[in-house]
């Protein structure tokens, strides 16, 4: 006969408030296999454990019961308990009163009746536990950054200054990502470049920081200490070996058709170019769409110019295996296409322009030499209008837009209005809003020195309308504190567009099996007490692929899961989920099934000499790789004779929940 | 047979560890209320629910049964429940080719982020099954003709 | 036909490819027919005529340890599917068996011929369509089509989908029927009525497992019925979980390796019509993840160990489902 112990937690009054406790306790001192039955304010507390502790030695109890939080919360906790005591980590059980039971119901009579249906189908199952010792794995001590953002550049930059080696691959031809674009910062209004650049030089000129640029994630194998990555490098045409990045070839090129994605498309550039002067690596890169080579057949400027010899029309690309202990996902953000949007004349004008097409005109390596003017004629604009909540903040129901609040765009815009009330006096500056949110470190200061001291016009109150009339962009809004319409001519129209994950985040995701949102923003593990790691063990969350960040946050966030990386690639080994799948050689058929269904990899079949009561000679096996297996089962139910069992989530374990549910 | 007052069902759910069983977690901590009637048991994910224990919730007298897992292409396991989904499919349309409603069968896909929806489902479910009422069939479908 | 194919094992035999055939022999009565592992001295006692139902596939497994040449095989076209299915679950190694296809037109059910109300049968003459049934009565003479077995109806055809050679002739005894006609019958049904149709049904079994020991999908080393670890065996009266359910357990077990060889049915004493429960499998199979015929040729992925992302969701069985 077993010896179950019960333990049944309080939690304070989370679960006491709507759960008979002391009644749940009572009960399963009567359930068979219970020889000690218990409840306590905290069971995590320490003094709780310690009950827990000192039942397991006096009563020699072989299996515990904890009635409490979700496992997901303490399972951990109380398995770690257990060990103390000299028990099985695995021989704990949790029943989950409170998420499941005194959070959601109210009754106290019936959560009192769930919790101990709850609470026998955890007995049941723990009776068929069986003491489980987890295995170990070593760990590859290298890392992979995925996005060379100002997430993935930091991140990149932390694990290796604590003497790691670090692989970025980035899509683009450079490293940089969205912060290379922006003008100034808030709220300090430094020059975005001058801060950025040094830590692009300073990552490119690491030891141990290797940039894979130009470059996508193929495919992702392995798990948690040993990935596998394959990496396609696409081909640039340019030697990076060779070319200098003097630039000839990128002025000489006769196509001028392509368009310049980093100034967001506001001007053209060569078949054959450079991103930006500060670009890393700072090597030239051939769009073949545009070149006339690859058109043609003919062309070749800039080869025959090129001194270096760098330009390589036969490059191919090339596939990169490599293994990696950790990678960290910082794929960043695009702004939404705002064509989707025409209420505000994004398609119909080009002077209805993106924030961020803003930050390009108004940059000095801009289009417009960092001059305002407006795209559509050249000329300085006098009445800016600003738009706040473009696509951000929509409701559910809103067939257009994201819920959630891009959170950047109140203060890039007070960044935005105050600049120009600065360099261009004369100009009106108007922006419609529904709240201004400035929650950090000097930002309400900020805003209201845009509002107070430049005399931003501030209009409480959403545009319904912009209809291009002339040169004009005639603006009607409503003012929700004078409560009338507002009509404005206006010279410009800035759209606070919401942000939203790169588009490659959610193939990204597929890969690495971490889980997104309905945004295809990266889960965290715990959404207060594990922000920078994704549930799947292994995966860290730099920047706002995990939501929408600001440049701080960015590299908080950056940082801190550096740390989190270091803290893995530092561990010598690292200890396994020992609930995985495991064939009875007696009973298995050999039929490969199984192996035919483990997304791992993890079954291999080896002719094996059984001596069994149904079987006894050579006979062809499943043989499960523990370090491989994750113990997600779907070989258990493919196997017909149940050779394959899961160990800590057994049929039989199973089975016994269900008939204590249905009983 | 006449409907007892008193009469609760009994409703399985099945979650999958890192979607669904998060899900439920987060309706919980939301304080979104279901019916005490439904019972969940933890899967590590929804290729892992065997037929097996489908068939032995009904035969031991569940009246209904939810199995719920992370959505198609977000499995943590990469392709757990798109196993799931042909399984289930499979398995349900038998059940119902026996003659077991088949809305006391269901698959949902609920994330982690999903506590309202898995609320909503759990309260749906729950809803259908008071409407059609006790189980009996499958507990009866035994080799003696009663 | 019977002594061409015994002249030609003997044959091979001679040149050395086997030293054994797996075939039929005659049981208790003319009509009875049973698998049997004969040796070239053993040969006399091969039978092959229109009695011989039995799908031999599977008894090579057992036999598979023991080889260490090869053993010869007879395999009727519509058993080649099961020897395909059970290699592609390497249950039988292909370069241990000599498959010799042998050709069938249709086998004969002597239930079907009791049944026009002939008895006292004591042998039966073959001509063309008609046989001639000898009774202690005096002779009947009977449409061949009319009492074959129920599996010879829906044939898949006279091709051997494996066999290292053939002998005889085949002929596609199918009558353009719908094989899914009965299932279709079923679904239209209000679940009530659906739920008393198998009440009536699965109540007659007598659990003699003759269907379990027959089905050639049904060859684990141990079954999950007669393994007290399991959850399903019945242990005692109070666990009804498997008097409950063991045929639905055992379709669902075969489902996307039950070739419809029909052998559940034929054997069953009862007549309890077990194809129709794996037919159901088959026919959403096919419907929802496309024609697929277990079987059809060794290494196949059945559709149930494979998905693609967009498969239908579950919930197409209450869509398409009738719940009265």
């Amino acid at each position: 006969m077993q010896k179950i112990g019960v333990f049944v937690c309080w939690c304070g009054s989370n679960i006491a408030a709507t759960v008979d406790v002391k009644a749940v306790a009572n009960a399963m001192r009567s359930e068979p296999g219970v020889v000690y039955s218990t409840d306590y304010q905290y069971m995590c507390s320490e003094n709780g454990q310690n009950l827990i502790k000192d039942a397991i030695r006096d009563y020699k109890l072989d299996g515990v019961v904890v009635c409490s939080c979700s496992p997901r919360m303490h399972e951990a906790t109380f398995r770690k308990t257990a060990l103390s005591a000299g028990l099985n980590p695995y021989m704990v059980e949790i029943a989950n009163i409170r998420e499941q039971c005194s959070w959601i119901h109210k009754d106290m009579e019936e959560g009192t009746q769930k919790a101990m249906v709850l609470a026998r189908a955890a007995i049941a199952k723990v009776k068929k536990n069986a003491p489980l010792t987890a295995g170990t794995t070593p760990v590859t001590k290298r890392a992979l950054v995925i996005g060379g953002g100002i997430a993935g550049i930091q991140t990149a930059l932390d694990v290796a200054d604590a003497g790691y080696e670090v692989d970025i691959v980035e899509k683009s031809p450079t490293i940089g990502g969205r912060m290379a674009q922006l003008d100034k910062t808030f709220p300090t209004l430094d020059c975005s470049a001058c801060i950025l650049t040094p830590k692009m030089v300073e990552a490119n000129q690491h030891e141990n920081i290797h940039l894979i640029t130009y470059a996508e994630l193929e495919n992702v194998s392995g798990f948690v200490g040993n990935f596998t990555a394959r990496i396609k490098k696409k081909a640039r045409y340019v030697d990076e070996t060779k070319c200098t990045g003097c630039g000839i070839c990128t002025e000489k090129c006769p196509s001028r058709k392509g368009l310049n994605a980093f100034n967001m498309g506001l001007n053209t550039r060569g078949a054959v170019y450079i991103p930006f002067a500060q670009a890393i690596p700072n090597v030239a890169v051939i769009d073949t769409e545009n070149c006339l080579h690859f058109k043609t057949g003919k062309c070749g400027i800039c080869q025959k110019n090129c001194s270096a010899g760098a330009i390589n029309f036969e490059q191919k690309e090339e596939i990169l295996e490599r293994k990696y202990g950790a990678i960290i996902v910082a794929t960043g953000f695009r702004p939404i296409d705002a064509s989707a949007f025409d209420e505000y004349a994004y398609t119909q004008s080009k002077d209805v322009v993106t924030s961020l097409e803003l930050e390009r005109l108004m940059n000095a390596a801009g289009p417009t030499g960092g001059v305002l003017l407006r795209p559509s004629d050249g000329e300085h604009p006098k009445e800016i209008v600003f738009i706040q909540c473009v696509g951000s903040r929509c409701s559910k129901d809103a067939a257009k837009g994201k819920e959630y609040c891009s959170k950047i765009c109140c203060m890039y815009t007070a960044k935005h209005a105050m600049l120009i009330r600065e360099k261009y006096p004369d100009t009106n500056v108007h922006v419609f809003y529904i709240d201004v949110r400035t929650p950090g470190k000097n930002f309400d200061e900020f805003y209201r020195r845009a509002a107070e001291q430049y005399g931003v016009d501030y209009i409480k109150g959403m545009v319904g309308k912009v209809s291009v009339e002339g040169k004009k962009l005639h603006v009607q809004g409503s003012d929700l504190i004078s409560n009338e319409q507002v009509h404005i001519d206006a010279d410009l129209v800035v759209l606070a567009t919401a942000i939203e994950p790169d588009p490659t985040a959610r193939s990204i995701g597929t890969m690495l099996t971490a889980s997104m949102d309905t945004n295809d923003f990266f889960t965290e593990a715990h959404p207060k007490l594990r922000p920078v790691e994704s549930p799947t063990a292994g995966i860290f969350l730099s920047g706002v692929c995990q939501g929408p960040k600001d440049i701080p946050e960015t590299v908080a966030q950056a940082g801190a899961a550096a740390s989190k990386v270091i803290g893995l690639l530092s561990k010598k080994e690292l200890v396994g989920n020992p609930c995985v799948a495991h064939a009875n050689e007696l009973l298995c058929n050999g039929c490969s099934q199984c192996e035919k269904v483990c997304p791992y990899g993890a079954i291999t079949y080896e002719d094996k000499e059984v001596r069994g009561p149904e079987f006894r000679g050579t006979k062809r096996i499943a043989v499960v790789n523990e370090a491989i297996c994750q113990g997600c089962g779907a070989c258990t139910v493919t196997c017909p004779s149940t050779a394959m069992d899961l160990k800590g989530f057994s049929n039989n374990q199973i089975m016994e929940e269900v008939d204590a549910i249905c009983r | 047979m006449p409907m007892n007052q008193e009469w609760k069902p009994k409703i399985v759910a099945f979650c999958c560890n890192w979607c669904s069983y998060a899900g439920a977690d987060l309706a919980g901590s939301s304080r979104l209320s279901y019916p005490a009637d439904v019972k969940i048991i933890r899967i590590p994910c929804s290729c892992r629910l065997n037929p097996l224990f489908i068939l032995r919730a009904f035969q031991r007298g569940a009246d209904g049964v939810i199995l719920c897992g992370c959505h198609p292409g977000d499995c943590h396991y990469s392709t757990g429940n798109y196993y799931a989904r042909r399984r289930m499919t499979a398995l349900f349309g038998m059940l119902s080719y026996l003659g077991i409603d088949s809305r006391r069968t269901r698959v949902e896909w609920v994330s982690a982020a999903e506590g309202a929806k898995f609320a909503e489902t759990m309260n749906d479910f729950a809803k259908t099954i008071y409407a059609l009422g006790e189980n009996v069939k499958l507990e009866d479908l035994r080799c003696k003709e009663n | 036909m019977q002594r061409e194919l015994m002249e030609r094992i003997r044959a091979l035999m001679d040149k050395g490819v086997a030293d054994q055939v797996l075939a039929w022999k005659r049981g208790e009565f003319f009509y009875d027919t049973e698998p049997a592992i004969l040796t070239k001295d053993e040969l006399g006692e091969m039978v092959y005529d229109s009695f011989c139902g039995p799908n031999l596939s599977k008894y090579l497994i057992k036999e598979m340890p023991k080889i260490e040449n090869k053993i010869l095989a007879l395999i009727k076209p519509c058993d080649s599917y099961s020897l395909n299915q059970l290699i592609t679950e390497h249950r039988i190694d292909r370069d241990k068996v000599y498959v010799i296809g042998v050709g069938c037109k249709g086998k004969i059910d002597v239930d079907k011929i009791r049944a026009k109300g002939v008895s006292g049968i004591t042998g039966v003459d073959e001509n063309g369509d008609k046989i001639t049934v000898h009774t202690l009565y005096g002779d009947t003479t009977l449409d061949r089509k009319d009492v074959l077995l129920g599996k010879c109806l829906f044939c898949k055809g006279k091709e051997h989908r494996i066999a290292d050679e053939t002998v005889g002739e085949s002929e596609d005894t199918s009558e353009g029927s719908d094989r899914f006609e009965m299932v279709k019958k079923l679904e239209q049904m209000t679940p009530d009525e659906r739920f008393s149709f198998w009440r009536k049904e699965l109540s007659k079994c007598i659990r003699c497992n003759a269907c379990r020991n027959v089905c050639p999908a049904c060859s684990c080393v141990k079954c999950v019925f007669d393994n007290p670890n399991t959850g399903v065996q019945n242990k005692a009266a109070a666990n009804e979980f498997e008097e409950n359910l063991f045929h639905i357990i055992r379709a669902y077990h075969v489902a996307g390796r039950c070739t419809d060889c029909g052998e559940c049915s034929r054997v069953c004493p009862q007549g309890i019509p077990l194809h129709l429960l794996n037919r159901k499998f088959i026919s959403d199979i096919n419907e929802l993840y496309g024609t697929y015929q277990a079987g059809e040729c060794a290494g196949q992925r059945h559709p149930l160990i494979d998905y693609t992302q967009e498969d239908s969701e579950p919930s197409i069985v209450h869509e398409r489902g009738n719940n009265g």
